[in-house]
């Protein structure tokens, strides 16, 4: 006969692993849904040739032909200042160049939004050459467009680490829940197992697949949109780890009470969703106002992209990264003390 | 030779939950190598008694010895010398039953081999498939695998059979008699009669968190007085008998009013079953059922308690 090695630990550790590879649904999401998404946005957001404003200009034709000839606006010539108004407030033109009764010309415009500022000074600039003004500084123009500058390369680090969360909270969270549902966690502390070698293959079979689901998506975004690493692999991987070990510890606590699979749902939904917002996954989290920020920063994804932006974007050393990293540290700390306190086994 | 000593005793257990008591007092004593059977309706303290017994529950007050060790200073050597079953464990579905009789293998220091308990509970031919497959009765196989797995010296059943066809059942009744065979002690719960009369040495009747009676099957059979039961009923309409107006006849030890007509013990079968029918005649009323059956651990469950076991 074969002879049969029982290592409790790596028998627990393999189930939770098979688990989690027979749950479709599963990989579909760790894997597949995190490529889909930088695919997507990667499209939505690629870098476009500068955009053109249009405009409008009601009367002199000489004005129309002189901001033909400048770069990056679009002229419709309008017979009227009704209908001029009437596009502008459709959206369809950003501006509309009108006759002023002082001989001059008035633009009337949108203040607030960016693309119509834009207008005011490219056609401003315009009139103003054709009217024969001269610059007293001569200027020059080189355009920079690097990688690492991209939407891309902003968003990358930031599904990186939303999906570092995701699977981290729902990994801990949901198998245990699950578990505690089917009372086999009962049947399970009614046997000789060690409950911290049980909680230990949660945390081995995490890291196996943490190592795949980084992967996988850094190498999809340096190979398809060419995103860098700047910094060092082996600090990207502590960032990567810590992280993992962080939400770990919110998903242990999370699951730690829970008796139903939507009681967790709910909570894990509780704790994410400001994260997805707050936290600087599509935008900036400096967006929000100073008031904010210590909450913010204090997050954990907050921490996990900053410093995944910082190391990867930007090649910062130990030293920039070190606050990330101990607030990753202290997160993890605080979560799992306090899950392991109030776990309920029965 | 040494003593028999008990490989389970309890004594004055109680344990109440917030707004009902689950066990009020009991006390039992479980021999090694016996099949040892607490029987009761749904709700009689049946399984806080066993989850007590298997160090999973605390009680309240009263003393637990478990194959004389005790679960606060012992609790690991226990955990390795017992074999459990819980009422309604879902296993993992998506592992194979190999999977899932090697992963609790693995829990203890000594112990069968996986292929020995799955030839044991005749599963050799699922052990590649996934558990989310297994048929109840399959599932319930793969369970008893998993409680047996570490070759307990005392194993826990709670409710082996609930849920099962008659097939399955007795299937899983054949394997448990296998393992008594071996010398081993088992404690089971059962709210069926049968399984107890089949399986057990000795049962406790639980009801309301007390033992009401407690002895072999046979004994408690036999303490009714009456090997056999006559259910009978009459025809709508007809007028109701009295309470005792048929205790007199001849082989007929008591009589009582139940559901949908009236029931005989009864010693003797043969003089008591036309001694009833020549009665029923000279009063004029006509029999609309006749049943008769041995006296089971149902009857005896009714006599105590004045309720049938399925709807107590």
């Amino acid at each position: 006969m074969t002879p049969e090695r029982f290592s409790s630990l790596g028998q627990l550790s393999s189930v939770r692993f098979k688990e989690f590879v027979r749950e479709p649904e599963a990989v579909f999401w760790v894997f597949a849904f995190p490529i889909l998404l930088a695919i997507g946005l990667g499209i939505a957001f690629r870098n476009k040739p500068a955009d053109i404003v249009h405009v409008g200009v009601v009367g002199s034709p000489a004005t129309a032909a002189a901001l033909r000839s400048a770069h990056g606006l679009a002229v419709d010539a309008l017979p009227s200042l009704d209908s001029a108004q009437a596009l502008l407030r459709a959206g369809s033109i950003a501006l509309v160049v009108a006759q002023s009764d002082s001989g001059g010309v008035e633009y009337r415009y949108d203040d607030t939004r960016p693309d119509a500022r834009t207008a005011r000074f490219l056609v401003d600039d315009a009139i103003q050459r054709a009217g024969g003004r001269r610059d007293p500084v001569a200027t020059h123009e080189r355009f920079v467009r690097e990688p690492g500058s991209r939407y891309i390369d902003f968003v990358i680090p930031g599904l990186l680490g939303m999906n570092i969360m995701g699977s981290s909270i729902w990994g801990m969270g949901f198998a245990i829940v699950d578990a505690r549902r089917k009372k086999l966690l009962k049947r399970l502390i009614a046997t000789p197992m060690s409950r911290a070698q049980y909680l230990a293959s949660f945390i081995i079979s995490r890291l196996v697949m943490l190592v795949f689901e980084v992967l996988v998506v850094l190498g999809f975004a340096m190979l398809v949109f060419g995103v860098p690493m700047r910094g060092s692999v082996l600090q990207l991987g502590v960032v990567v780890l810590l992280s993992a070990f962080a939400f770990g510890g919110l998903g242990l606590l999370i699951a730690s009470r829970a008796r139903t699979i939507e009681g967790a749902s709910g909570l894990m939904n509780v704790a994410m969703m400001p994260m997805w917002v707050l936290s600087g996954v599509f935008f900036s989290s400096e967006n929000f106002p100073r008031a904010f920020q210590p909450i913010i920063q204090a997050l954990p994804l907050t921490g996990t992209i900053n410093a995944l932006r910082a190391t990867m974007l930007r090649g910062d050393g130990w030293h920039l990264v070190a606050p990330q990293l101990a607030l990753l540290a202290v997160w993890t700390v605080v979560t799992g003390v306090i899950a392991l306190k109030i776990f309920r086994w029965r | 030779m040494t003593q028999p000593t008990a490989a389970l005793r309890v004594h004055d257990l109680r344990k109440r939950y917030s707004d009902v008591v689950a066990v009020d007092g009991i006390a039992l004593e479980v021999e090694t190598g016996e099949c040892f059977g607490l029987l009761g309706p749904n709700g009689a303290g049946k399984t806080t008694t066993i989850e007590i017994c298997e160090g999973l529950l605390s009680q309240d007050s009263g003393a637990v010895s478990v194959l004389g060790l005790d679960w606060r200073r012992n609790e690991q050597e226990l955990r390795e010398r017992l074999g459990i079953q819980l009422q309604e464990t879902q296993l993992s579905e998506k592992l194979t039953v190999e999977e899932t009789v090697r992963l609790f293998r693995s829990f203890y220091p000594r112990g069968r081999t996986v292929d020995d308990v799955i030839r044991l509970v005749q599963l050799e031919e699922k052990r590649a498939a996934r558990v989310g497959k297994l048929s109840g009765g399959q599932k319930q196989r793969l369970a008893l695998a998993c409680a047996i797995v570490g070759d307990p010296d005392l194993l826990f059943l709670d409710e082996p059979t609930t849920g099962l066809d008659p097939q399955s059942r007795r299937q899983l009744w054949d394997l448990i008699e296998e393992f008594k065979a071996n010398g081993r002690t088992i404690l089971l719960t059962t709210h069926y009669m049968d399984e107890a009369e089949v399986l057990c040495d000795r049962v406790a009747i639980m009801d309301h968190g007390r033992i009401i009676a407690e002895d072999t099957p046979r004994e408690l059979i036999a303490s009714l007085g009456a090997e056999h039961v006559v259910e009978f009923a009459l025809a709508p309409g007809a007028v109701p008998l009295g309470d005792q107006d048929l205790a007199a006849l001849p082989g007929v030890r008591s009589m009582r009013a139940i559901d949908d007509g009236y029931e005989l013990r009864v010693a003797e079968l043969h003089r008591a079953v036309p001694a009833l029918l020549d009665e029923l005649d000279a009063r004029k009323l006509e029999l609309a059922q006749l049943r008769t059956h041995s006296a089971t651990l149902e009857d005896v469950f009714v006599s105590l308690t004045g309720r049938q076991l399925r709807d107590a």
